[in-house]
């Protein structure tokens, strides 16, 4: 099922992950999710080109992929940040004072909810239940976890970004 | 009753993610002893004397659910789901950062029991640490020849792997998860046919939670009736709480079924913050109704229990609000959640989280009307029940026990266009 497509369009780590990605299904189209992982990972988001390309791939239609790729909330569509701050505001962050923390980074960082920093290093977005409610409120920034939160832990965590 | 810790027995043990600490205490010992001295139907007979419930929030007798997989030769799959999206649960990421192979072991002898060879966990995508542990402990397991072609050298095969969501609630319902996990959109599937005869790729599918996975090897170990004999008569066995919100000590709890709420939340997770006083709590993950500080008195922390009270054990996700919180304002938030989850293929889930987010919004900011409240207690006959999966029916947990129980704090808010608690 793959099909022909550049492979230098990806490193070649990410090439070596998609081809044990795609061989590792009864069906190698189960592997889609993954493969969109991958090149974000890389990509830090997919444009229409990634999805063209990750559609050549599949031998699927564009359309198809990004049909796919817009349900989920955590492929980036649009260019974001190099940091992308998820605060969790669902209900147990909320009554422990997630609004709190998101108005302070609005604060700080100069820029409202769905936003990015003007420098392109920020992009601020509230999330749904991260699954980190014993130690609300709770916030992801890129791929790691952020826990306990305070404005003045928030404070630390952003300013040894670098 | 109390605390029992069968599942989190190895968590706190240092570098208890490594194989060679699971193994120390036993661990694949009952692989070992399912693939040996066992035959398939005697585990699935062993996990219904058991009486083993699905622990991701349903409660479906995890035996019977096995019992309904076809004879026949066709492949057959067994699918773990670590989706753990229901807002308030962080219960199974425990055991898949701190006893992976815990898990690894349930997956096999129940692959094993039900007669599959091939086996996915699908973890929420924002899991990804939880993914990479969880990968690591299958590399492990497949050099130490454990897991994979003749796993311990009993001629039976058992390949494992870990597929992560990418942020999708209704992904945890288990039709929706088999489209997710072929790569597609994340729509749940009509049923019949059930995944049990025709699930992922239209072959016989079990799919079980985490929690309920990571307890079947203790059921090889020491018996159906031993785990039974944990518990009340009819709730068995020991369960994980997730314990969130204004508690001195939140956190994953095993109990033995049946244990009073009260205890729960004054003893083991140390009381109400502040000194201040209890207001509601919700039992089993925001999509359970929430009950009053006065109802929970007597409440025993089980199926039977929690149904009899008006509301359910769910996920074990109890979030606990005290005096200060504006139910109001949860009952706003937890709408939003069904509103942006709901992933409109059904009409009625559709429209009707849109509707309900929109005359919340009204409520909170001071523009409710008195007859919102009935317009939004209709609710229930409009999507309850009227869709291909709970989600709209999630949704109206929070909803109507919110505005059934607390109607004077919604009223105050219409009739003032304040909030009465100041927020």
């Amino acid at each position: 099922m793959k099909a022909v497509v550049d492979r230098s369009f990806v490193s070649e780590a990410t090439w070596q992950k998609i081809e044990y990605l795609m061989d590792r299904y009864p069906d190698a189209r189960s592997a889609l999710l993954q493969v969109l992982h991958a090149v974000q990972d890389e990509k830090g988001y997919l444009d229409m080109e990634a999805i063209k390309w990750i559609a050549k791939l599949f031998d699927l239609p564009p359309a198809e992929v990004y049909s796919v790729a817009s349900f989920y909330t955590m492929y980036n569509l649009k260019r974001v940040g190099k940091y992308l701050i998820q605060v969790c505001t669902n209900i147990s962050c909320m009554i422990n004072g997630a609004e709190d923390i998101v108005k302070h980074i609005e604060r700080k960082l100069g820029i409202k909810v769905g936003e990015t920093t003007p420098d392109g290093k920020f992009t601020l977005i509230t999330v749904e239940c991260l699954g980190s409610c014993g130690k609300a409120p709770a916030m992801m920034i890129n791929k790691d976890y952020y826990e306990n939160l305070t404005p003045e832990k928030v404070d630390s965590i952003l300013d040894s970004l670098k | 009753m109390g605390e029992y810790k069968l599942l989190l027995a190895n968590v706190e043990k240092p570098d208890s993610e490594k194989l060679e600490v699971y193994r120390a205490s036993g661990g694949y010992e009952r692989l070992r002893k399912a693939l040996f001295e066992m035959k398939p139907e005697e585990i699935v007979e062993e996990v219904k004397k058991s009486g083993l419930r699905g622990r991701g929030g349903a409660g479906f007798p995890t035996g019977v659910k096995w019992g309904f997989v076809p004879k026949t030769d066709e492949p057959k799959y067994l699918v773990c789901n670590a989706d753990e999206g229901e807002p308030g649960t962080f219960k199974d990421r425990v055991i898949i950062e701190k006893d992976p192979h815990l898990l690894l072991e349930g997956i096999a002898i129940s692959a094993y029991a039900i007669g599959a060879h091939e086996a996915f966990i699908y973890i929420r995508g924002e899991y990804e640490y939880g993914a990479q542990v969880l990968e690591r402990a299958i590399k492990e397991a497949e050099e130490a020849g454990i897991l994979g072609p003749n796993a311990l050298g009993s001629g039976y095969d058992i390949k494992i792997t870990v597929h992560r969501g990418a942020g999708a609630y209704v992904c945890g319902e288990e039709t929706a998860l088999l489209n997710s996990l072929e790569g597609r959109r994340g729509h749940p599937r009509i049923r019949p046919p059930f995944p049990a005869s025709k699930g992922l790729y239209q072959h016989p599918t079990v799919i079980n939670n985490v929690e309920t996975l990571a307890t079947v090897p203790f059921i090889v170990e020491r018996g159906g009736d031993w785990y039974a004999s944990l518990g009340t008569e009819k709730s068995k066995g020991t369960k994980l709480f997730s314990i969130s919100g204004h508690v001195n000590r939140p956190g994953v709890y095993e109990l033995e079924l049946g244990t009073p709420f009260k205890e729960l939340i004054y003893d083991i997770a140390g009381g109400i913050r502040d000194g201040r006083k209890l207001k509601a709590v919700i039992p089993g993950g925001s999509s359970t109704p929430m009950l009053k500080a006065e109802e929970i008195e007597g409440v025993l922390l089980d199926y039977e229990s929690l149904q009899a009270a008006g509301s359910m054990l769910g996920s074990g996700a109890v979030i606990v609000m005290d005096e200060t919180t504006c139910i109001v304002k949860a009952v706003y938030r937890m709408a939003k959640f069904y509103a942006h989850e709901s992933c409109g293929q059904c009409t009625p889930c559709r429209e009707g989280t849109r509707w309900m987010v929109q005359i919340l919004t009204r409520i909170v900011n001071g523009q409710g009307r008195m007859e919102d409240l009935d317009i939004l207690l209709d609710m229930k006959d409009i999507m309850g029940g009227n869709c291909l999966c709970p989600l709209g029916d999630a949704a109206l947990g929070p909803l109507i026990s919110g505005i059934t129980k607390f109607r004077d704090e919604f009223e105050a808010h219409i009739m003032t266009g304040r909030c009465p608690l100041g927020g």
